[in-house]
């Protein structure tokens, strides 16, 4: 009889050890291969290499001209947005967009207006981010309103 | 002799409520990963923007780009230069033609780190230009602050 008890316990626990083994295993490849995942997008530039297009340019078609000014160090020294000095105010860059382009609903696609941004060599990338979100459009609330989608880069400086 | 069996029984310990928390932690990580990782680079901080969302329809044919702090330019893991970007982008130009498909498909995906110096992102755009390329995206990391 004591012979049988043992048995039948040894059958009803079932050893745990080696499955336990394995879930940590599992647990700990992904604890180590978690990664935040940063949400990531893009800003859209068609820029066609320059010569291409043989169709005449309106002169009423002439893309708004933003030009940025870098010190030494790439640290932004001042804008100015078709000649008028913005300092590096990207909020003035904002509303003087918002000026220029009119109050008119964005046109989509091919017809809106355009900018070219003129920047010095060595001025850093973020700046130019901070400027093409500047004049691209604002948040309204939720809702994005956009400004100008054609955006190209001038010849660039050296 | 009852008292040395229940103290067998306390040594044993119940596993069930660990295990339960375990397969809770292993299903919540395994939902969140991401095998896509493959875009990313350690070299790249990107810039952030509040007027970016991702994507909802993936870009059909993309050439990633990464431009670090130095200005060096990592291709499907080949570092490149400026001068030397053209043969890269050579070999997947030739891919997208030997797929059937029109350079005006594909788009350049520019990761660019946040400190580069904007004429090496446009270098990079002007080789990529050279080679018929027009599309390009300006990677961004979204900003909800």
């Amino acid at each position: 009889m004591k012979i049988r008890n043992r048995e039948e316990a040894q059958k009803g626990g079932l050893n745990m050890t080696s499955m336990i083994d394995i879930v940590f295993l599992l647990l700990v490849f992904f604890v180590m291969t978690f990664k935040i995942v940063e949400l990531e997008g893009d800003f859209s530039v068609r820029m066609p290499l320059a010569g291409t297009d043989s169709i005449p340019m309106d002169p009423t078609d002439l893309p708004l001209k933003l030009r940025l000014r870098a010190d030494e160090n790439g640290k932004l020294t001042s804008m100015s947005l078709n000649e008028i000095n913005l300092g590096t105010d990207f909020d003035k860059l904002r509303a003087n967009v918002v000026q220029l382009i009119g109050d008119t609903a964005p046109v989509e696609g091919e017809d809106g207006p355009e900018i070219e941004i003129d920047t010095d060599y060595n001025l850093r990338y973020e700046y130019v981010i901070r400027s093409i979100t500047a004049v691209s459009g604002f948040k309204d609330g939720n809702e994005v309103v956009k400004l100008i989608e054609k955006i190209k880069f001038a010849k660039p400086r050296r | 002799m009852r008292v040395e069996s229940k103290k067998v029984d306390l040594a044993e310990g119940d596993l069930t409520p660990m295990i339960d928390m375990v397969f809770q932690l292993i299903a919540f990580f395994m939902v969140l990963i991401n095998f896509a990782q493959t875009e990313s680079n350690d070299r790249v901080k990107l810039p952030s923007s509040q007027l970016v969302k991702p994507p909802e329809v993936p870009l059909e044919f993309p050439i990633i780009l990464h431009v670090a702090k130095d200005g060096e330019i990592i291709l499907g893991g080949d570092d490149y230069t400026a001068e030397t970007l053209r043969v890269g982008l050579q070999k997947e130009v030739a891919v997208i033609k030997a797929q059937g498909k029109t350079l005006e498909d594909a788009s350049v995906v520019i990761r660019a780190h946040k400190d580069t110096a904007a004429g090496d992102v446009q270098e990079v755009i002007r080789v990529a230009q050279e080679q018929e390329l027009q599309n390009f995206a300006l990677r961004v990391k979204e900003d909800n602050s």
